[in-house]
């Protein structure tokens, strides 16, 4: 039911109700409405329990373990939305004065400081507003600095074969080709492949690590040094970046550009498209290239840096500075944990995922890199399921939805066959994780039993197998005024 | 796993049939259809495009992902299987039958470089691992 449908004319709801409207008699007639635009009349209690009802149809993080593979969908920390609700903060114009903001600026230059700490850059712009505008804008520039040194021969971005699909797409957006490179049976980069590929025409490397296969690049070094010594740069993806947090810095592992995720790695809410930030760090050669603007401290007075100061700057990803919010919620939530708090998120991520891997494997299930220890995910393999009783990954996980788990990532990444990441974050309790184990034997044993029953999961939910085909082909989002 | 024998294969999973007028029909395989699972959407290259071999030329796209279409061999694309607009699940439902596009190669002789069908079974089989 929409909320449409619980219209009656004239119902108001008091809470909402605005003032008088003034006559827009500055604007020509023929662009006025003739009649009030067709919105839902109801009263508040009508929406309240309307949105409430919606709300807890939902599968999120405060209601269920969610342990949906490279999205890190980890525990958002009240703290930080209450210290970016607060007035000062979320009723702040854009525009006002760097004199009326010390406190805003203040936060925003610590945060660029403790992600330059945390990760080993030299620079940090906070600008991106979502993780693909990040990975948008680290690849501007490396491109930026490929045509200011004259280079232009260099139309080419290598990214290996289970990399996120971002990856391919950013490249293309910023006006490069694609080559993809191979796996090995290890889950690393096949090396071979890779010095095949780099050559004069490389404008750089895109890797993510720990990769989607959940495992830590062995041989980082080499790759950037091959990549290096053929004039290309090297992108990392921060996708995964939670397994290392503290541990391992990509500076150090001589990346060029990087771009976060803080919806994941910094505990920010992952919304249904936003808002994200993406902010990107740099080594010293791209200092020049980062995106406007940026915050400086000047003896202890913090103010906004724009074109006119950085000239080179690949410039701006929206009109304003960022997505304060989520740059708040953030911040706060570095300054909760501190230097050994963040080592800590890596150490009990790595651990949760281990621990949940050996469990599985110990009940049974194929891990598809076995001879790997996860770095904070993990693949399960169901081929043999499948071989065995026509149960697909996408029925399993159906089912596990069922028993008030959210599915693992089918499907992804696709070198796997019938494969669930699954990621569990360090914000889980032994009991929890032990919970989902007990939850896939005994989803195996159906399958085993009564496969039926799994491939026509879920029965528990306020709505069957959604029809995922017609959805992609006819999508329809549009309300056109009769209830279905 | 289907495979039939009088057909030539690519690594990336296009079947490919020579046809008596000399031009090449070129699909997905079953094994690729198998692993994409439902078909969506399915774009294919324009009339008269001329392709080299290994570009990308078609779009096929699942509930599971989008995934490129290559040029088993360079050549003219002379015809595209236009019912597979409206009706991508043909794709699934009969995979052999479902032609995507035709080619009139550069070089008739370049067929005889690609897979047939023990090759491409030993190549799904080691890719399966």
């Amino acid at each position: 039911m929409l909320i449409f449908d619980l219209s009656r004319p004239g119902r108001r709801a008091a809470a909402q109700s605005v003032g008088p409207a003034l006559a827009p008699d500055d604007l020509p007639a023929e662009l006025l409405r003739q009649a009030p635009p067709p919105l839902p009349e109801v009263s508040e209690l009508d929406a309240v329990r309307h949105y409430t009802r919606l709300s807890q149809r939902n599968f999120s993080i405060d209601t269920h373990f969610y342990p949906l593979g490279s999205c890190t969908m980890k525990y958002n920390p009240r703290a930080c939305n209450a210290v970016a609700l607060l007035p000062q903060f979320a009723a702040r114009h854009p525009l006002a004065d760097a004199d009326t903001g010390q406190g805003l600026l203040a936060c925003l230059y610590e945060l660029q400081e403790m992600l330059k700490a945390v990760t080993g850059m030299a620079g940090v712009s906070l600008a991106p507003m979502a993780g693909a505008q990040g990975e948008f804008a680290g690849v501007a520039m490396i491109r930026a600095y490929h045509h200011a040194r004259g280079d232009r021969a260099r139309s080419e971005i290598i990214v290996p074969d289970a990399a996120h699909g971002t990856n391919p797409a950013t490249a293309m957006m910023c006006g490069y080709s694609v080559r993809e490179i191979p796996t090995d049976r290890d889950g690393n980069v096949d090396l071979d492949a890779l010095r095949a590929a780099v050559g004069p025409h490389t404008a750089g490397l895109m890797l993510t690590n720990p990769s989607t296969l959940g495992v830590f690049e062995q041989r980082i070094v080499e790759i950037q040094a091959i990549v290096h010594e053929a004039g290309g740069l090297t992108y990392y993806d921060g996708a995964n970046l939670n397994a290392i947090l503290g541990r391992v810095r990509p500076g150090d592992m001589g990346f060029d550009v990087i771009h976060m995720n803080l919806h994941k790695t910094f505990s920010t809410p992952h919304g249904g498209g936003g808002p994200g930030a993406g902010p990107v760090g740099v080594s010293e050669r791209l200092l020049p290239y980062l995106p406007v603007p940026i915050v400086v401290e000047e003896s202890g007075y913090y103010r906004l840096v724009g074109e006119e100061e950085r000239p080179q700057s690949i410039g701006r990803l929206s009109a304003f500075g960022g997505n304060m919010g989520v740059l708040l919620r953030a911040w706060t939530y570095a300054r909760m944990l501190g230097r050994e708090g963040m080592r800590q998120v890596a150490d009990y991520a790595a651990l949760n995922a281990n621990y949940l891997a050996a469990e599985l494997k110990r009940a049974g299930f194929d891990l598809a890199y076995p001879e790997r220890r996860a770095s904070h995910e993990f693949i399960v393999t169901l081929k043999r399921l499948k071989e065995a009783t026509g149960v697909t990954a996408m029925d399993f996980a159906k089912r596990l939805l069922d028993y008030g788990f959210h599915a693992p990532t089918t499907y992804f990444p696709l070198l796997v066959p019938e494969c669930l990441l699954i990621e569990p974050t360090e914000t889980e309790s032994k009991a929890t994780l032990d919970a989902f184990v007990a939850a896939m034997i005994k989803v195996r044993e159906e399958a085993m039993r009564e496969p039926q029953l799994v491939k026509t999961a879920p029965h528990n939910l306020p709505v069957r197998r959604l029809d995922d085909v017609r959805a992609a082909r006819e999508l329809d989002l549009v309300w056109r005024g009769q209830s279905s | 796993m289907n495979i039939p024998p009088d057909l030539r294969y690519t690594k990336t999973h296009e079947w490919v049939r020579l046809e008596t007028d000399g031009t090449v029909s070129v699909g997905i395989t079953d094994h690729a259809q198998d692993l994409l699972g439902d078909m969506v959407f399915v774009e294919n290259p324009t009339v008269g495009r001329q392709l080299r071999q290994n570009e990308e030329c078609a779009v096929v796209e699942s509930v599971k992902a989008a995934s490129d279409v290559y040029a088993p061999v360079a050549g003219e694309v002379v015809a595209v299987n236009d019912e597979l607009e409206s009706a991508p699940e043909r794709l699934n439902q009969d995979p052999y039958g479902s032609w995507m596009f035709r080619l009139r190669p550069d070089d008739p002789a370049a067929l005889d470089g690609l897979l047939d069908a023990a090759a491409y079974r030993a190549l799904i089989e080691a890719e399966g691992h």
